[in-house]
């Protein structure tokens, strides 16, 4: 390694100008960026992990009424943004790939298609929430939900409280991804000004990968979202 | 993040995208089944198969080339087994005394 104490200054090795001076090769330095972003999605898997802890308790504990609680949601919204969120994860993928051979377009476009599909996520949720506020099920003071049989038992009527738990739950999780999309269309903004000014190389593209990650450890919470709380007790 | 400089990672990549949109297909349709006791085990796992593949091909972790990642994912995935199976020890056995 060259020894000059003034920045930027190389004597007898060049580099590629991407590579920062405390990694020795390329490929290390993508591969501790690549690291970073794991140590962080792990800890958010414990965040969601505590959730669905919660949720995994009062399910077993609430069968009926979190069942009964379940079917007032409207699966076909769900199944959509599920697909929605995946196309988005394949236009992530596309962008990574855009920055890794130089097609500046197609990673634009990539990242742009990915903030649509966001935002169509987030649309779609608005909508729920909004059947959810009218139909009395959002907790609180308004909550009412009177004489709502359990599936399987058509005499039994559904507790409200255990009902309102699941709704509790219901709301803080998804309201919780929901906020993690709306930071992951945060970053993708920032990654498609940066796409757009040509500051990505296939020798280094890294916070597209990063924020990459993100976006698709996001798709994957949503993924066991959806069949836990849309999918319980669907079947006649 | 490993190089892919042989071939290229298209069509692997919108194979798992089927598999994705299929799987949220077969999802759905177990739903509607009356499996009995195996409608959460079949939802689940079949979320666990799509969670997979997006880990393994689209978040690169197959073929990573810093091993040191694959363990920090598996670390991730142990830690969260054993909050949710230590804590199930308790309240799914409280009614046994």
């Amino acid at each position: 390694m060259p020894d000059s104490t003034v920045v930027g200054l190389h004597n007898e090795e060049q580099h590629n100008p991407a590579l920062l001076h405390h990694f020795a090769e390329p490929q290390q330095q993508r591969d501790a960026a690549s690291l970073g972003m794991w140590v962080f999605l792990a800890t958010e898997v414990m965040f969601f992990g505590g959730l669905f802890c919660a949720y995994l308790i009062y399910r077993l504990k609430y069968f009926g009424d979190f069942g009964a609680a379940s079917k007032t949601l409207d699966v076909r919204l769900g199944a959509t943004n599920t697909a929605v969120l995946i196309c988005s994860s394949l236009t992530v993928v596309l962008a990574v790939w855009a920055a890794q051979t130089a097609r500046r377009t197609l990673l634009i476009v990539s990242i742009g298609l990915t903030m649509v599909l966001g935002l169509v996520f987030l649309g779609i949720k608005g909508v729920e929430y909004n059947d959810k506020f009218v139909e009395h099920h959002v907790p609180g003071a308004s909550f009412s939900f009177e004489k709502v049989p359990i599936p399987g038992h058509p005499n039994q009527y559904a507790d409200p409280h255990h009902a309102q738990l699941f709704f509790s739950l219901y709301f803080v999780m998804t309201g919780l991804h929901a906020l993690h999309m709306i930071i992951g269309l945060g970053i993708f903004l920032w990654l498609l000004i940066m796409a757009w000014k040509g500051r990505f190389t296939p020798e280094w593209h890294t916070p597209v990968e990063i924020g990459g990650l993100y976006w698709h450890f996001v798709d994957i919470i949503w993924i066991y979202l959806f069949p836990l709380l849309y999918l319980i007790d669907r079947h006649p | 993040m490993s190089d892919h400089s042989k071939s290229s990672p298209l069509p692997t990549y919108f194979a798992v995208f089927i598999a994705l949109l299929i799987g949220t297909g077969l999802t759905v349709y177990a739903a509607s089944l009356d499996l009995g006791p195996f409608n959460a085990p079949v939802a689940l796992t079949i979320a666990s198969i799509k969670a997979t593949l997006v880990a393994l091909f689209f978040m690169h972790v197959k073929g990573a080339s810093e091993k040191l990642t694959k363990l920090v994912v598996i670390g991730a995935l142990f830690f969260l087994l054993l909050l949710l199976g230590l804590t199930m020890t308790d309240y799914a056995t409280r009614a046994w005394s």
